[in-house]
């Protein structure tokens, strides 16, 4: 019998029960919730007289609604307030911890989750938010789900699920200098493409993911839904391990001991066997840069907007006219003549201290060119903000004419004040370039921190690597 | 959740691949904490021509005459056409909200995105996955014929064409049987209690780091 992977031990451990037809009791270890997903969930309980089954595994904290600009005031937008107080009262009425806006633990639900200690291996981690593939990066089976799905968990600690499909994407060899885990990512949805991964659970693997910290482990995780894939994973090694050893909620003494056994086991066993595998070369992957309206419309720094034309069939010639017409780019355009109005660096994929210090790297000792409105840093966490100012790190920005914000999902989407207005142009750390996305007739090229600070400087797109 | 057996509906084509549910249902309007109301804003940035903001008199907003849902031999539909990965990108249970909550009862899709294709189930929205060859000929004959009516049968798992020709559906036994009943999966996950509890004082035994 071949061996198991990762996914089927992590799958494995939490079976409640399972029918004949393979749906699944799962049973969910640890449960994020924020302000959008959720009051639906709890008026749901309401209505039913229902109450959480373990509301000490649930974690809440308002992140897509608050303001990036001084909070003394609270929050302008009344509907925007609404929601975030209906999140401070569901919490206090159902008893659910939760981080308040003006905690300095407050942040982007998933950067907090790994930061507290709060995500740990071989856990089941959900959330009502489709990049909570993010916790993935320590072995833990981590996946997004709708807002009845958040009313089911809370009512019952568990989820009826049915078993994906198993994939590994390997990636070997060794990264060069100004490549990252985003490019990496980015590389790999223009490869298989964003329905590639669908009916999946990915696994990453090969020397140069082994190679990346945590932090990109889940820049990468975070972006394994964009291949439509739900979850994605990496193994556990001693990097995982020294990352939550001493976060406030992870375990300690004899049980930390228990847990790093059981956490060491987490990997997919030599002969296990996967239902379908990709392979990348890590010397191939170069910066990336998006061009269009879907993340595998990407191409490399040094590359041209594609021409329509060349697309391998109709309904995707279609797709490229249109994304080539809302993005307001002609066909055979050099990626590095593309000009940015605005710079976005941060949200879910790119926010913490690792992304924040690859910016300023880029950015110290230079300007903000004048063509640029807008180059603005939302750091993930207020514990990611304090420990970026104890390094100077918000000076660096500050004086290159960035701005310096307060944590929160931002200009990922947009549901806060911080937006694109129609036409303008983002270089922008985030993880999707849909239309509208960030602001209605807002145009989003998706690439890495560093690439989004060197284009903030020279006012165009520019290679990274030779900047 | 409203249960889904029969319906025999307008089909509206929507021609475009990898609609992600920020088009179904932009940000602006996740800011609210009802369930329902949705409808007006399904497509919001396709739809009109002005920028929806949560709060608005729809009927009053200028219409893109463009977008095919504003053209009128699809008033009235229930059916939605689409293409690959449809529903892809956020988690948003919005997405399905806004579709029901339009008039839409079954999408009909080569493929959908997990998460949507999951959320559709909760409310009584029916996902339904054929071949892509098949959903060619279903747009050219939507396109083709203007009335064009799809009878769904779940019981059956049936698509019926106006020629009286059926087409198979796959479609999971505990899915069908909640949607075709109209359960609450909680209630039937609650009846399970015996079996979580003892998972629990397994668990616990294992792993009391996730018990503390």
């Amino acid at each position: 019998m071949a061996g198991l992977t990762l996914y089927d031990k992590l799958w494995q451990a939490h079976v409640v029960d399972e029918a004949k037809d393979g749906a699944t009791l799962l049973y969910i270890d640890r449960h994020l919730v924020h302000e959008v997903t959720s009051p639906q969930a709890f008026e749901g309980l309401r209505l039913a007289g229902r109450k959480p089954w373990r509301a000490k595994t649930a974690i809440a904290v308002p992140d897509h609604n608050v303001p990036t600009t001084r909070r003394a005031a609270g929050i302008a937008d009344p509907v925007s307030r609404l929601q975030v107080e209906t999140l401070d009262r569901n919490c206090a009425d159902f008893g659910i911890e939760e981080f308040k806006m003006n905690d300095v633990r407050q942040g982007i639900v998933h950067v907090i989750g790994p930061e507290e200690g709060l995500t740990l291996p071989g856990m089941t981690v959900v959330c009502g938010d489709s990049h909570t593939s993010t916790h993935g990066a320590f072995g833990a089976l981590a996946f997004g789900i709708g807002t009845s799905e958040v009313e089911h968990v809370l009512a019952t600690q568990c989820l009826v699920a049915k078993k994906s499909k198993a994939m590994r994407i390997s990636v070997e060899g060794v990264l060069g200098l100004g490549v990252t885990a985003k490019d990496v990512a980015l590389a790999i949805i223009g490869r298989i493409g964003t329905a590639g991964g669908t009916g999946y659970a990915v696994e990453f693997a090969g020397s140069a993911i082994r190679g990346l910290s945590l932090e990109g482990r889940m820049t990468l995780c975070n972006m394994a839904i964009e291949v439509g894939a739900r979850a994605g994973m990496v193994a556990v090694d001693d990097k995982t391990i020294d990352y939550v050893r001493g976060r406030p909620y992870a375990p300690q003494g004899v049980q930390w001991e228990q847990a790093v056994a059981w956490w060491r086991t987490l990997h997919s066993d030599a002969d296990a066997r996967f239902d379908a595998e990709v392979s990348l070369r890590a010397e191939d992957i170069v910066p990336q840069v998006t061009w269009g309206t879907s993340p595998e419309m990407v191409v490399m720094v040094d590359g041209r907007v594609p021409d329509p034309s060349s697309a391998p069939n109709a309904v995707k010639r279609q797709d490229w006219e249109r994304a080539l017409q809302y993005m307001g780019l002609a066909a055979g355009t050099p990626i590095q003549e593309i000009a940015v109005d605005k710079v976005f660096i941060g949200s879910c994929t790119n926010s913490r201290i690792e992304d924040l210090r690859a910016a300023a790297a880029v950015v110290k000792g230079r300007r903000k060119a004048d063509g640029v409105k807008l180059a603005m840093v939302v750091p993930g966490s207020g514990l990611v903000k304090r420990q970026a100012e104890q390094e100077g790190l918000d000076r660096v920005f500050v004086d290159a004419g960035f701005e310096w914000r307060e944590p929160g999902c931002s200009m990922c989407l947009a549901m806060n004040a911080d937006r694109l207005e129609p036409g303008e142009r983002c270089a922008s750390t985030s993880n999707r370039n849909f239309e509208g996305r960030q602001g209605a007739g807002g145009r989003t090229h998706l690439v890495s921190p560093a690439m989004a600070a060197a284009a903030a400087i020279a006012g165009h797109f520019v290679d990274v690597r030779h900047f | 959740m409203t249960p889904f057996t029969r319906l025999l509906g307008l089909v509206a084509p929507l021609d475009r691949a990898n609609v992600d549910t920020d088009a179904i249902i932009p940000k602006q309007f996740l800011k609210s904490i009802k369930r329902s109301g949705f409808g007006p804003n399904l497509f919001d940035e396709w739809r009109y021509l002005d920028v929806g903001e949560p709060g608005q008199d729809c009927s009053a907003r200028p219409l893109n005459p463009d977008f095919v849902l504003n053209q009128p031999r699809y008033q009235g539909a229930q059916i939605l056409l689409a293409r690959d990965n449809f529903g892809c990108g956020s988690s948003r249970e919005h997405a399905p909200w806004a579709l029901q909550d339009y008039g839409f009862r079954a999408i009909i899709a080569p493929s959908f995105a997990d998460i949507f294709y999951n959320n559709c189930f909760k409310n009584g929205l029916l996902p339904i996955v054929l071949p892509a060859e098949t959903v060619d000929r279903l747009f050219a004959e939507t396109f083709a014929t203007p009335g064009y009516r799809l009878d769904i049968d779940l019981a059956q798992q049936t698509v019926t064409l106006p020629d009286g020709s059926a087409l198979a559906f796959a479609v999971d036994e505990f899915r069908k049987y909640c949607l075709l009943s109209g359960f609450d999966d909680i209630g039937l996950t609650l009846q399970k209690v015996d079996k979580i509890r003892a998972y629990e004082a397994r668990r616990r035994a294992e792993a009391p780091w996730l018990f503390v």
